[in-house]
């Protein structure tokens, strides 16, 4: 088998490389009317100090990068307990057998609940309400629960996705492994979960950037986490940059991890060969 | 390119970026050479600002006629009565009316409306004549409203719940260790971080109802506020607390006086500061502190070393 090109493979590659001129072009000419029309507004130059304003930019830069490791805290110590908790409520929720009819209807109303309240109220009530019922100070720890108020509220959005990704899997997996004399609950451990699993990526990675950004909540209970400075920040110099520089490093961490969604999907869509033009 | 497919996407990236940067350098540069041109929206130009007092001689006001006067939603004791403002009653209510009055505008001439007390201390157009939600007056805010004349002075007090790790404190040395709570954007956080400097960062929060329940959820040791207000959530809303002291300036603590919040450069300033200096020099405005906050004001004191 030669390397050299076939006439289609050439011909592609031609189609390819003009769709990308052509992308560099009118991308750029989109963005130089943006950056030349802009300025010529009446008002920019009052919304320009008050939102992209150099100084305040720099000096409020590093407590906000330091704000932020604790956002990366939560959100490392939150993610395992919403997988594990959504698996549990989605497996839950696909029981069949009658005897487990409350742990059915206890997922149901799970999910209903706490998709129907706002993340907000939710921290209030879990996050001041819980501790004040008299725990000692190391429990009443706002960070605690507010934790468990994100794991609780994202958890019942994930069970929903988990429970469509299992339902995604063609019936006739579990034909085949009922034909194999595999019971119900070694037909879920390896072939049904490990097939939704891989079909609930794009979904799951929406949620998981939804997540960085909700975790700024816990603020709300009193923890200072990158949100609650930029607040402060604004209130001291009053000007909005440290928002703006709170959004640039949101987007520094929720990008990469969208980018790697994408380069997982494309992968193993890829090594089953699915046929897609580039 | 066919070695390397992702070029082909980098490059309209790349593009993208070079302009962007290439932008915000020019941009730089002409930043300082602008004025701020704008006239602010919804004021006239002022008229002849005169000492004496009488509607239509101290200036524009939003509404003509009318004087538009804000305050917090809701609005606490001692400071409003029962989130009333109208009536009088409440420590601000009654000097607010008492500095209408002197200004011209009385009954219903005087018009309330509720702003959050973060909006008010921004830069930009208001939606009222005055505002006044126990603001502390400072320079940093001072350069984007002006503020009254002070109408009252209070110092930084404590409240804590009784068995706490801040009971007993008498100096700010014993407070290291303690874990505070404060309303983001307050001299009393300001307070907390630049002259207490606990060791464990304080916990902050939208509002004073934050504060409040964080103390009751047993999550903070002791709560920051001014000396009326600390009293009132001690004495009345939270059992169990106490106010374990105050920081008056002589010993070293920081002094807020409260002002009037207008909008930058307002008409109204001085027909303010003339009002409540007729006020505080006929003895009114001590009769209205007497008044609403003679139970607020006795607190032990805490030295700063």
């Amino acid at each position: 088998m030669t390397d050299r090109p076939t006439r289609r493979e050439r011909y592609e590659r031609a189609r390819r490389r003009r769709s990308a001129v052509v992308a560099t072009v009118s991308t750029v000419v989109v963005v130089g009317a943006l950056i030349v029309l802009v300025p010529l507004t009446p008002g920019w130059e009052r919304v320009r100090q008050a939102f992209f304003d150099g100084d305040v930019f720099l000096e409020t830069f590093p407590g906000l990068l330091e704000a932020f490791w604790l956002d990366v805290q939560i959100l490392l110590w939150s993610t395992p307990f919403i997988l594990i908790v959504s698996l549990l409520i989605a497996l839950a929720r696909n029981t069949r057998s009658p005897a487990l009819f409350p742990l059915r209807a206890f997922a149901v109303i799970y999910t209903d609940v706490l998709r129907g309240i706002p993340v907000i109220l939710l921290v209030f009530l879990i996050g001041f309400g819980v501790p004040a019922l008299g725990l000692s100070r190391t429990w009443s720890n706002p960070l605690i629960w507010g934790s468990v108020t994100l794991v609780l509220s994202y958890s019942a959005y994930t069970a929903e996705i988990i429970r469509a990704g299992i339902d995604a899997v063609p019936e006739n997996q579990r034909a085949g492994a009922r034909s194999l004399g595999m019971t119900s609950s070694q037909t879920m451990r390896t072939i049904v979960l490990p097939q939704a699993f891989r079909k609930i990526v794009p979904p799951m990675m929406n949620t998981f950037v939804s997540l960085q950004k909700d975790v700024a909540l816990v603020s709300l209970i009193g923890p200072v986490e990158i949100l609650r400075q930029a607040g402060i920040d604004k209130a001291t110099y009053a000007n909005f940059t440290p928002y703006v520089a709170a959004s640039l490093i949101f987007l520094a961490l929720t990008i990469p991890f969208t980018r790697l969604a994408d380069w997982a999907l494309a992968r193993q869509r890829a090594r089953t060969g699915a046929t897609t033009i580039a | 390119m066919r070695r390397f497919p992702a070029l082909r996407r980098i490059i309209p990236a790349i593009a993208v970026g070079a302009l962007v940067l290439a932008a915000c350098g020019s941009d730089d540069d002409s930043g300082d050479a602008a004025d701020d041109t704008g006239a602010p929206a919804g004021t006239e130009a002022p008229a002849d600002p005169t000492e004496s007092s009488g509607a239509g001689d101290c200036g524009a006001t939003i509404d003509d006629g009318v004087l538009t006067i804000a305050t917090g939603e809701p609005a606490f004791y001692p400071w409003v009565i029962d989130d009333a403002p109208e009536t009088g009653e409440g420590f601000e209510a009654a000097v607010a009316l008492a500095v209408a009055a002197e200004m011209g505008y009385e009954g219903d001439a005087v018009v309330w409306t509720r702003t959050t007390f973060d909006e008010a201390i921004q830069p930009g157009a208001k939606s009222f004549d005055m505002n006044l939600q126990q603001y502390s007056i400072t320079e940093e805010r001072a350069e984007n409203i002006d503020f009254s004349l002070p109408y009252f002075t209070s110092n930084q007090a404590i409240v804590a719940l009784e068995g706490s790790a801040a009971e007993g404190a008498t100096t700010i040395a014993d407070l290291k260790d303690v874990k505070f709570g404060a309303q983001v954007g307050t001299t009393s956080l300001a307070f907390i971080t630049d002259v207490i400097q606990p060791t464990q960062d304080p916990f902050v929060y939208d509002d004073n109802v934050g504060a409040k329940a964080a103390l009751e959820a047993n999550q903070i040791d002791a709560a920051v506020f001014d000396l009326p207000t600390a009293l009132f959530v001690s004495g009345v809303e939270i059992e169990g607390s106490a106010v374990i002291g105050q920081f008056p300036a002589d010993a070293g603590g920081t002094t807020d006086q409260f002002g009037f919040v207008l909008e930058k450069d307002s008409a109204l300033t001085s027909c303010v500061d003339a009002a409540i200096t007729t006020l505080t020099d006929n003895g009114e405005l001590e009769a209205i502190t007497q008044e609403w906050l003679s139970d607020f004001t006795g607190a032990p004191v805490i030295s700063v070393e």
